[in-house]
């Protein structure tokens, strides 16, 4: 744990040193920010107009109506984003020979793979820390729930995870950091898009098809239910790639 | 201590090391030559744990490099033929991140950092970026981060390649300091520089070794003939035709100038003869001494030597 944190901090200095954090997070910022405002004036103008039909009050809920879909929206800018966070992970060290000194330090290769898992996870943390200034502001002028709001970030940053350990795995496959990226993104959006074959597909297919999708189980956070069955399936997507990328990179060494 | 066995690597199907195995004390400067793809970096990789062996073992202080990698790795400093180096860190950063993942304890990193920092020099650029400086600097970062832990044993894969030769004679000094503290082994093909470091050198080629053994017992072993230099101020068209004329005299051939080469059987001592004749006729003897094989003529003996059978 103490290596990987070694590890981390090298990478995360990198991140702050060179301009590509401060470009990924301004983008991201900008896109996030832009489709957040749409979707509050969208909801303030149907606030307005409600005062109009008496029923249509009842609906209006700014949980449902603003946040989630600011979530939703944020995990598609964050599929675009993550891909260039994590390309430089493995690829870099490989392509400009850094790599040799983690190898003949006295780090557990799990170690190195679980630091660089980290320094992209904490960069990506940050980003969406900041974009939670928009939750905040929703504090200042309504009333929203508290509570899909934490599960809503619990979930952002678990499919997060799921990304980061896409791309580590990717990066630790190739050399180029364009390859790497391109890689990450595909697979993905993959799994992604993969819920969407359940629609044509026998039921049983079907079900299994809607479980693997990513985006399937954000729904229920986003609603303020924290399930196992969720849970369990980001937390073994990140570990299953972690895994792959650990056997990646030692099986390299007998190349 | 560093026993190597048996140890063969294999790229896909192509051969880089076949069946090497050699011993290295403790406290040895011990340099691997060989040409370009003869396995010298191979050989380092696996002694240093970052690749493993296809068949045979590596130990190291009776710790194998495949099974108890962890324990090697703490007591060896690496430094790969290209510098492991993070082109955008600040030199102290870099060295203090090496000492992190090399295992120091975080209270006792400055005091490392500064230590290889005073040694290496780098006191002038311990702020600058490392991209940007030159790369007899970089070259020196590297060794830096080879040693900052202490290392029993250092491995430093061409430590000279691409350096101007003021950078050489410097590096090759640092090294020499630290030969007294360290087992080293250095590889490189610049055959200068390990007659100057080395006790003993490995000669590598085509991923076997030609040759193991200190550089007087290689120089000795080697020679099948002694090699008589002489210079005279008068040279007359008969001098080779008289030289050959002597007994044990193997051959006599014109050098540069007014120098003859007088090639002859071991152990003929024929320094008093040569002077005799020279006397007698008159060539007014300048120097006549012993020309001694350098390494580089014995590298080149036994590359080329290993490669006629095959022809």
């Amino acid at each position: 744990m103490k290596n990987s944190w070694i590890i981390a901090k090298r990478d995360l200095g990198s991140f702050f040193n060179s301009p590509i954090f401060y470009v990924v997070t301004t983008v991201f910022l900008m896109v996030y920010s832009y489709i957040f405002i749409n979707i509050l004036s969208f909801f303030s103008l149907q606030s307005m107009q409600s005062g109009q039909f008496q029923q249509m009050g009842m609906a209006l809920n700014i949980n449902e109506m603003v946040i989630e879909p600011s979530f939703q929206n944020m995990a598609v800018i964050l599929l675009l984003i993550i891909p260039v966070v994590t390309m430089r992970s493995f690829a870099e060290e490989k392509k400009s020979k850094t790599f040799r000194l983690l190898l003949s330090s006295p780090v557990h290769l799990k170690e190195i793979v679980f630091g660089k898992f980290m320094a992209c996870m904490i960069v990506v943390f940050l980003m969406i820390f900041l974009s939670s200034y928009s939750i905040g502001f929703l504090f200042m002028i309504g009333e929203p729930d508290l509570g899909p709001v934490l599960t809503g970030y619990l979930g952002v940053l678990l499919m997060a995870g799921c990304y980061v350990s896409v791309g580590i795995f990717a990066s630790s496959l190739t050399e180029n950091q364009i390859v790497a990226a391109v890689i990450t993104f595909g697979f993905s959006l993959f799994m992604w898009v993969i819920g969407w074959g359940a629609q044509t597909a026998d039921s049983g297919t079907g079900q299994v098809l809607q479980y693997l999708s990513v985006i399937e189980h954000m729904d229920r956070f986003l609603k303020g239910m924290i399930e196992t069955s969720d849970l369990a399936y980001y937390i073994s997507f990140i570990i299953f790639g972690l895994f792959l990328c650990h056997r990646t990179l030692d099986s390299n060494r007998w190349r | 201590m560093i026993e190597v066995k048996d140890l063969t690597r294999y790229y896909g199907t192509r051969c880089a090391i076949n069946n090497i195995s050699f011993q290295i004390e403790k406290g040895e400067v011990v340099g691997f030559l060989g040409p370009n793809g003869a396995g010298k970096s191979t050989t380092m990789n696996i002694i240093s744990c970052i690749l493993p062996a296809s068949s045979g073992s590596a130990r190291i202080n009776g710790f194998d490099t495949f099974d108890q990698s962890l324990e090697i790795r703490k007591i060896i400093g690496y430094l790969p033929e290209t510098p492991p180096l993070y082109s955008d860190m600040v030199v102290k950063d870099y060295l203090k991140f090496a000492a992190g993942v090399r295992g120091i304890d975080g209270k006792n990193i400055p005091a490392s950092v500064d230590r290889v920092i005073q040694k290496c020099s780098l006191k002038d650029v311990g702020h600058r970026i490392i991209g940007r400086l030159s790369k007899g600097y970089q070259q020196r970062v590297g060794l830096a981060q080879a040693m900052v832990h202490d290392p029993e044993i250092l491995i430093l894969d061409e430590p000279t390649i691409g350096l101007d030769p003021i950078q050489i004679i410097e590096i090759r000094k640092l090294i020499q300091e630290l030969a007294e503290e360290h087992t080293i082994i250095l590889s490189s093909h610049i055959l200068p520089e390990i007659t100057q470091i080395c006790k003993r050198v490995i000669i590598i080629n085509e991923g076997e070794i030609a040759a193991i053994d200190s550089l007087g017992g290689l120089t000795a072993s080697l020679r099948k003939s002694e090699r008589l230099s002489l210079k005279i101020r008068l040279p007359q068209d008969s001098v080779i035709e008289k030289l050959q004329g002597l007994e044990q005299v193997i051959s006599a051939v014109k050098g540069e100038e007014n120098e003859y080469l007088v090639e002859c059987a071991l152990r003929s001592n024929l320094q008093d003869k040569i002077a005799k004749l020279a006397l007698e006729n008159n060539w007014g003897i300048v120097e006549l001494k012993p020309v001694s094989m350098t390494l580089e003529d014995i590298f080149l003996k036994l590359t080329l030597e290993e490669k006629e059978p095959a022809a």
